[in-house]
């Protein structure tokens, strides 16, 4: 797909549309013929005879149409850049900073891992003509303002790379805790987030945070078994059952993200990595975890993404490793913020705090107005058992 | 590919009076800007605009020509000047863009140019 992308001159819908017929082809011939020696050579060909048909069949062409079939007409292919280069040169095309930060990650979606418009549709939940008519949109956009299929050169790699990274961690996030909807994981967006990840890294191994977001993924998606039970309510991690935890993606991740630091240009997926590696590889359970580490982690952390959310996840830490009360300080003078009191999880981190305090009637408030601000029905449901256990115990 | 670069600055009253030492500042800039592109090849026209006070708008409605007395929308911003530069795509252009003196105290718009089939 990157490749025919880049053949055609960019243009993602003629590509998507040879690629197509290239495959329908294969489906017709390759069980009577064989499947050739080059499938990847094979379609790539097939695709650009395909676009050139297409190419030829429409009546009105623009001057980028005739530019592209005199590069598809000519002996000589443009120069030959490897399939990983193109793949590379897509993403980058569909993570642009000139599309909108909302569309990238569709998009991505649909030009690189190959996802229909109804299944992004479904993971966006909105109606399949809605993402269809964003998606065409931002073909659109690329075609017309000409944003070009390439790799960024290495002075505009680090504000570029940022985009890209973004994109690959929110498709994770939309599938490791969906923002809307019935089920609180999406299993199919965590792997493609993840397979994306292995490709940059594979494609750009000297950069420490594409190393440091493969890292963070893997360790994330190494407890997701954990994550629901068998009604698919949300179990939080010091409950969870460290037994279920996939030992080979820990490994795999600490040990990239230790590699990764060793390099000595930290990043704030790195430190969300090496976060992650702290509870990953406490398997004793929560007693067994280096709070006092992740507390100096989230507190290094602060320096990239000075947030009240980083700030109260390092109060809690700051509780595990100091007591509930130290814990405690440092998310009150958070509520006070207007923003974050829209933030379901600041009161439930509250509330957990105050019910370990045994102040149980404040905690009750708190689980309450979590409640109030419509958390996933997953999480809705956790809420409402701990607001039942310190009801029932005052 | 060619595309059109509008350059939006601050609107009359906080614009430097013409001669003074800042605005022969900002002339000085935006020279410097436009010689890198005409250096750089991709120059195809540039001009600064007179104020907005000195446009006149027309629209057709209903067979009838109508003229209004200055810009066509009221913005905060006012285009001040443009240019025309051909580019190899979008990265470059936005490169030469972000060079734009305007860019720093208003803002560069990037207009493709619609390739109109011959």
């Amino acid at each position: 797909m990157a490749t025919v992308t880049r053949l055609v001159g960019g243009d993602l819908g003629l590509a998507e549309d040879a690629v197509q017929d290239a495959c329908a082809a294969a489906l017709a011939q390759w069980p009577a013929a064989g499947v050739p020696s080059d499938p990847h050579a094979w379609l790539v060909s097939v695709a650009r005879h395909k676009a050139l048909d297409r190419i030829r069949r429409e009546s009105r062409r623009l001057d980028k149409e005739r530019a592209a079939m005199r590069d598809l007409g000519s002996p000589d292919l443009p120069p030959a850049a490897g399939a990983g280069d193109d793949e590379l040169g897509l993403i980058f095309m569909c993570c642009h900073p000139a599309l909108d930060a909302e569309v990238r990650v569709p998009l991505t979606l649909r030009s690189v891992c190959g996802l229909t418009t109804a299944e992004i549709a479904r993971a966006f939940l909105v109606p399949e003509a809605t993402m269809a008519k964003r998606l065409v949109r931002a073909k659109h956009k690329i075609r017309g303002a000409g944003i070009p299929l390439r790799v960024p050169r290495p002075d505009e790699l680090e504000g570029r790379l940022a985009a890209v990274l973004r994109v690959v961690y929110l498709i994770f996030t939309e599938g490791h805790m969906a923002t809307g909807g019935e089920r609180l994981v999406r299993g199919e967006l965590c792997d493609t987030a993840v397979r994306l990840a292995r490709a940059l890294a594979e494609l750009l191994p000297d950069e420490p945070e594409v190393v440091g977001l493969l890292a963070l993924l893997l360790l994330t998606d190494a407890r997701r078994a954990a994550r629901t039970d068998a009604r698919g309510a949300l179990v939080v991690l010091e409950e969870q059952d460290r037994r279920l935890w996939d030992r080979a993606l820990i490994a795999e991740g600490e040990a990239l993200v230790t590699e990764a630091l060793r390099r000595g240009r930290p990043g704030p997926y790195q430190l969300h990595a090496a976060i992650a590696a702290c509870h990953s590889t406490a398997l004793g359970g929560p007693a067994d975890t280096d709070w006092r580490q992740i507390a100096a982690l989230y507190g290094e952390l602060l320096r990239y993404e000075p947030s009240p959310v980083i700030e109260a996840n390092r109060a809690v830490a700051v509780a595990m490793s100091e007591g509930p009360a130290a814990g405690l300080v440092i998310l009150d003078t958070l509520a006070d913020s207007a923003q974050l009191q829209r933030w379901p999880q600041l009161h439930v981190a509250r509330a957990e705090l105050l019910r370990r305090l045994g102040r149980r009637t404040e905690a009750a408030d708190a689980y309450r107005l979590a409640l109030m601000l419509e958390p996933p029905t997953p999480e809705r449901d956790f809420i409402g058992r701990r607001l039942a256990d310190v009801a029932a115990t005052r | 590919m060619k595309y059109l670069f509008l350059f939006n600055g601050r609107a009359e009253g906080q614009m430097a009076e013409p001669g003074s030492a800042a605005w022969m500042e900002t002339l000085r800039a935006y020279q410097a800007a436009d010689a890198a592109m005409v250096e750089a090849g991709v120059m195809i026209d540039c001009a600064p605009l007179q104020p907005p006070e000195a446009a006149t708008t027309v629209r057709i409605r209903n067979g009838e020509t109508l003229l209004t007395d200055g810009p066509a929308a009221e913005i905060k911003e006012q285009l001040g000047g443009y240019a025309l530069v051909d580019c190899a795509d979008l990265d470059e252009a936005l490169e030469w863009a972000a060079t734009i003196p305007a860019a720093v105290h208003g803002s560069v718009e990037v207009r493709p140019i619609l390739e109109v089939p011959s």
